[in-house]
């Protein structure tokens, strides 16, 4: 581990104007980073501590839905009465992260900014072009059991871990965001990027810009899923995992909301798919239709290839389950 | 007055006094608590990094990135980072861990990075954060020194053949030829790691010319002498402490390189160094267990006798290392059939270096091998346990030689009755999405003697245990304690067990299932020798004098042992050493495990639901720590079956997943309730105690169990172990 100066900030505009120089992060939980900075995978120069800051809250918003502070721990935002009750799916794929203890220290704002567990971004005796941009990306041709088949670039496979992220993508929530120059909201839709040749760069984040909430718009309603498929029962990332959000009117889908996990490099989500179930009566052939788009685009890299039958056959599992129970 | 004398048995011929079924005081055998429990639990037992001498410093590892002869590193750059001390680019670093029971050094650094992942230096300094970035820095130029092959199965990796390996009896080709039924396949196992909890640690201190090294061991009387070996001074200047192991599994059983490291820091610098591994590189530097292809051939009639058996094995290694995974060590006398044939093959590829792991040969030849019995079984069509049941050898069917006791068919049918075995045809069970079915296989595992001495003090207040004997988690401490107790007729409370400092009696570690019944008969023999003084001293015969709760009783009196003793101590050592009954006979421990599978039909995930195991292994010394062990193999079998694999990089051989989030060892989700049973059997062939090793059986076959239910459940036979979901799901997509 670099050395390291550490600031522990007392508010948001404290944060905001420490967190600003280069080589500079933000800490909160700190699950990821510290283990990366061990192994100096990242060095920052600086950590800046947020926990001190008034983001710990869950309040409800205007609209009827939820603001979610940056520092509401995975633990506490998934034993929350109002997001089991009306958002379960993000309970439950906030449960079937990490482990307990893991939960009670990780928040909001860092579980979005966390990164890849790809073996070779890990290992600073290999190439990765997200690590060290330039340097090539030892996945393909390596192991990639665990890595994407979708969204990926000739530069990086990388997976995005989150099970949190994914349940939030589905629901369709929005990140606040505040910088030195003020507040801004993005679509969780649109915060996270494609590695295409700058893997290094995940979101629009800019330098020196916080997570301050997240927003979940008003309940959804209809049945709702989180399937995480993975090499062990727990303690494990997705190899697949669905959030779905499901509601059938009159034995037709009327409103489908569906994102993946350990397919890409951001919790994945395709409108098309979604189009594609809107309207019509559920069945085995329609989720194979959905499978056809959500897959047209996959990409195998030999260790991986099974994800692409997995994730087929996990969606229609998954919406099966969303449509039966709501039938 | 102290007066120290020695009993000593070579093990020659089976020993039927049975004497610990006469004794009185009762805790052998027990529950009992280990009684070092609370100290384990409450943070306050001290593990080999958790000594903190002053004027402490830290070395970190550095690791070669490529493989090749080391030419140069930007060393004078390091030495110049903050807090750093020393930079050790010494040639006599060992490039992975001893070999277990070694007793010498291994492959030394001599310029030269073997594998991906070999410490090539040590960077020390004030802090451990200091030595870790500096280490992190540090450069090391390596010239490639020509290709090298990283997959056994590859073209061109070197193949060796050992003429002593190879068994060929009768003629198997004709009894696969003429077989009613047989079977043909390729099973593979992955490279593994033993994964211990505690990473490996060590503190090093010298003076007057000795040194001082606390470490997680397993057998220090050999890691003295590596240690010394590799140092180049004489044993008696080595002195290894390890009172505390948290975990072996055989990855403690050589001296690794951060011991060497700290210890030659420590001579430079006059000062103690301590270095701990990080979790990655105890991953790459302590050995793992070899990948096996395994190619299994078996013939039987139609009544499901077996007529042949081959066992042909590859396994991997890097260049000058003795040991190879014994593959077939089981496969030598678990069933009869007259044609057989093993082969064993060693590649010498550069993955890291291969080693014991937890019952190194069966743990990987018995699963293969118990699936492959399980799938002749289904080709005659007969049930799986009756199939066992009519392949029960009566003598070690490749020698004659006969058993020392065969359990099998008992630990068989009791198993069966216990789990509620009833055989069904594939897929006949279905709940919502999951398949429902069982599997089972046999157990099987060499029982071995080791030698081994101890010393036992007895004073009017009580007893004391002295030996270099390690408690890796296993109940060294515990057992130790009770055979004293027993035998001496104290409370357990009143016995001191002394265990990890080679500056007592050399035990026998621990490792091969052998330390507990090899040192408690150490430990054993010192307690008749101070039953025989006291005897003498009261003026009876030994035999007619019961000692209970620190009373002597005879003839109807009853004399506090304080009153005999006075104010003297009595010392007795007692020495084991193997001797005929190890090779008269052919020992081994048996078992049964059943398993209960779900999986799943979409996605073809794996969950054990009911696991069973039914063992004997002669007399349990410790209920509690017995089952525990039991627990532990049931769940490596577990890992084995589904989720444990190391993965290898196929360009340059570097282990890829080399942390616990990646390597995937069961966690509890993945652990139903475990039952464990005991067949208690006396084996006298196997020492004075009839006790015989337990840790390493119930690792043995229970993968098969697992293998063999999902199977039974949905129809999928995984030859490619472990089975995971999309192994699984592939084959589910093939069936339709």
């Amino acid at each position: 581990m670099r050395a390291f100066d550490y600031v522990r900030a007392g508010d948001t505009g404290e944060a905001l104007r420490q967190g600003a120089g280069e080589e500079t992060r933000f800490i909160a939980g700190g699950t990821n980073l510290l283990d990366l900075m061990k192994l100096e995978v990242m060095a920052p120069g600086k950590l800046v501590d947020i926990t001190r800051l008034d983001l710990g809250r869950i309040g409800e918003t205007d609209e009827g839905g939820l603001r979610i502070g940056a520092l509401v721990t995975n633990s506490d935002l998934a034993a929350d009465a109002r997001v089991r009750r009306d958002w379960p799916v993000l309970s439950r794929a906030l449960l079937a992260g990490a482990s307990g203890q893991l939960r009670n220290k990780a928040t909001t704002g860092g579980n979005l900014l966390q990164r890849t567990r790809c073996y070779y971004f890990y290992d600073r005796g290999e190439p990765c072009n997200k690590r060290e941009p330039g340097s090539g990306c030892a996945a393909q041709g390596g192991m990639n059991r665990i890595l994407a088949i979708l969204g990926t670039s000739d530069h990086c496979i990388a997976t995005h871990p989150s099970d949190m992220a994914v349940a939030m993508q589905a629901l369709g929530a929005r990140v606040e965001i505040e910088g030195q120059d003020g507040a801004r909201e993005v679509e969780l839709s649109e915060f996270y990027r494609l590695p295409g040749d700058t893997p290094h760069i995940e979101t629009v984040l800019a330098p020196g810009e916080l997570i301050t909430a997240v927003i979940l718009p008003p309940p959804a309603g209809g049945r709702q899923v989180y399937r995480k498929v993975r090499d062990r029962s727990s303690y494990a990332f997705a190899l697949v995992s669905v959030a779905a959000v499901v509601t059938v009117e009159e034995g037709r889908i009327a409103r489908a909301q569906l994102a993946f996990g350990g397919l890409g490099p951001m919790p994945w989500r395709d409108a098309r798919v979604e189009q594609a179930l809107i309207g019509e009566t559920p069945t085995k052939a329609l989720f194979d239709r959905a499978a056809d788009i959500l897959l047209a685009d996959a990409k195998g890299h030999g260790g991986n290839d099974f994800k692409i039958p997995l994730a087929r056959r996990t969606l229609a599992a998954v919406l099966t389950q969303a449509t039966e129970a709501a039938a | 007055m102290t007066l120290e004398t020695t009993r000593h048995l070579k093990h020659d011929t089976p020993d039927r006094d049975r004497r610990l079924d006469g004794m009185a005081q009762g805790v052998i055998g027990t529950d009992m608590d280990r009684p070092e429990g609370a100290l384990k639990v409450s943070g306050q037992a001290t593990y080999a990094a958790e000594a903190h001498p002053e004027s402490m410093a830290h070395g970190y590892l550095v690791r070669a990135a490529t493989i090749g002869r080391i030419t140069g590193s930007n060393a004078d750059a390091v030495r110049a980072m903050p807090g750093v001390l020393h930079v050790l680019e010494d040639e006599r670093m060992i490039r992975n861990a001893a070999q277990g029971m070694a007793g010498e050094s291994p492959v030394q650094k001599q310029g030269r990075s073997w594998y991906v992942g070999q410490p090539v230096a040590c960077v020390v300094a004030e802090s451990f954060e200091q030595a870790r970035h500096a280490a992190q820095a540090m450069m090391v130029t390596i010239e490639p020194d020509g290709t090298h092959v990283f997959d056994a199965e590859a073209e061109g990796a070197e193949i060796e053949t050992p003429e002593k390996k190879q068994v060929s009896q009768g003629d198997l080709d004709g009894a696969m030829a003429s077989a009613a039924f047989s079977v043909d396949h390729d099973y593979r196992t992955p490279s593994m790691s033993s994964a211990a909890m505690e990473p490996h640690a060590s503190i090093a201190q010298w003076e007057d010319g000795a040194v001082t090294l606390r470490g997680s061991y397993q057998l220090l009387r050999f890691n003295k002498n590596e240690l010394a070996d590799v140092l180049g001074v004489s044993p008696d200047k080595v002195r290894i402490l390890s009172p505390y192991v948290g975990g072996g599994f055989g990855s403690k059983l050589g001296l690794a390189p951060e011991a060497v490291a700290a210890a030659l820091a420590a001579k430079v610098l006059e000062r103690p160094v301590q270095v701990v591994m990080h979790r990655r590189q105890v991953f790459e530097t302590v050995t793992r267990r070899s990948e096996t292809k395994q190619r299994i051939r078996l013939a039987c009639d139609a009544d499901g006798k077996l007529t042949g058996i081959g066992h042909e094995n590859l396994v991997s290694q890097l260049p000058e290392e003795t040991f190879s995974e014994p593959v077939a060590q089981g496969t030598h006398f678990q069933y009869a059939a007259p044609n057989r044939v093993v082969g064993h093959h060693i590649a010498r590829i550069r993955r890291p270096a291969a080693g014991s792991v937890r019952a190194p040969g069966e743990a990987v030849g018995v699963t293969a091998f118990e699936i492959a019995v399980d799938e002749l079984a289904k080709k005659a069509g007969i049930d799986p346990l009756e199939f066992r049941l009519r392949n029960v050898p009566t003598e070690d069917p490749e020698t004659g030689k006969p058993f020392s006791s065969s359990t099998m068919e008992a630990t068989l049918r009791e198993g069966a009755r216990r789990f509620g075995w009833t055989h069904t045809a594939p897929r006949q069970r279905r709940e919502g999405e999951w398949w429902i079915g069982t599997g089972m296989a046999g157990a099987v595992r060499v029982n071995m003697m080791i030698e081994a001495r101890a010393r036992v003090v007895l004073t009017g207040a009580g007893v004391r245990v002295e030996t270099d004997m390690t408690d890796i988690g296993t109940g060294s401490y515990a057992i130790l304690t009770q055979v004293a107790a027993e035998m001496l007729g104290h409370a357990p409370a009143q016995v001191q067990t002394i265990l990890g400092d080679t500056d007592l009696p050399p035990a026998s570690g621990s490792g091969g299932s052998f330390g507990a019944a090899s040192t408690s008969t150490a430990v054993y023999l010192a307690c008749m020798e101070l039953r025989e003084r006291l005897a003498a001293k009261i003026g009876v015969k030994e035999g007619e004098l019961t000692l209970k709760d620190g009373y002597a009783i005879h003839a109807n009196r009853q004399t506090p042992l304080s009153e005999i003793m006075g104010e003297e101590e009595w010392r007795a050592l007692g020495h084991l050493k193997p001797g005929r009954a190890g090779q008269d006979v052919r020992q081994a421990t048996w078992g049964a495990i059943f398993a209960e599978v779900a999986v799943n039909d979409t996605t073809g995930e794996t969950r054990v639901r009911r696991m069973d195991g039914t063992y004997a292994c002669g007399r349990v010394l410790n209920l509690k720590t017995a089952r525990s062990q039991c627990h532990g193999g049931m769940i490596w079998g577990i890992g084995l079956a589904l989720t444990e694999a190391l993965e290898h990089d196929p360009r340059d051989g570097h282990m890829v997943n080399r942390d616990l989030a990646e390597y995937h060892v069961p966690v509890n989700l993945d652990v139903p309730q475990l039952g464990v049973h005991f067949l208690e059997e006396r084996d006298d062939w196997a020492n004075p105690l009839q006790a015989k090793g337990i840790g390493e059986l119930a690792i043995c076959g229970s993968g098969a169990a697992v293998v063999n239910a999902i199977e039974n459940a949905c129809g999928v036979r995984v030859r490619t172990l472990p089975a995971t979901l999309d192994q699984v799901m592939e084959g589910l997509i093939a069936r339709g």
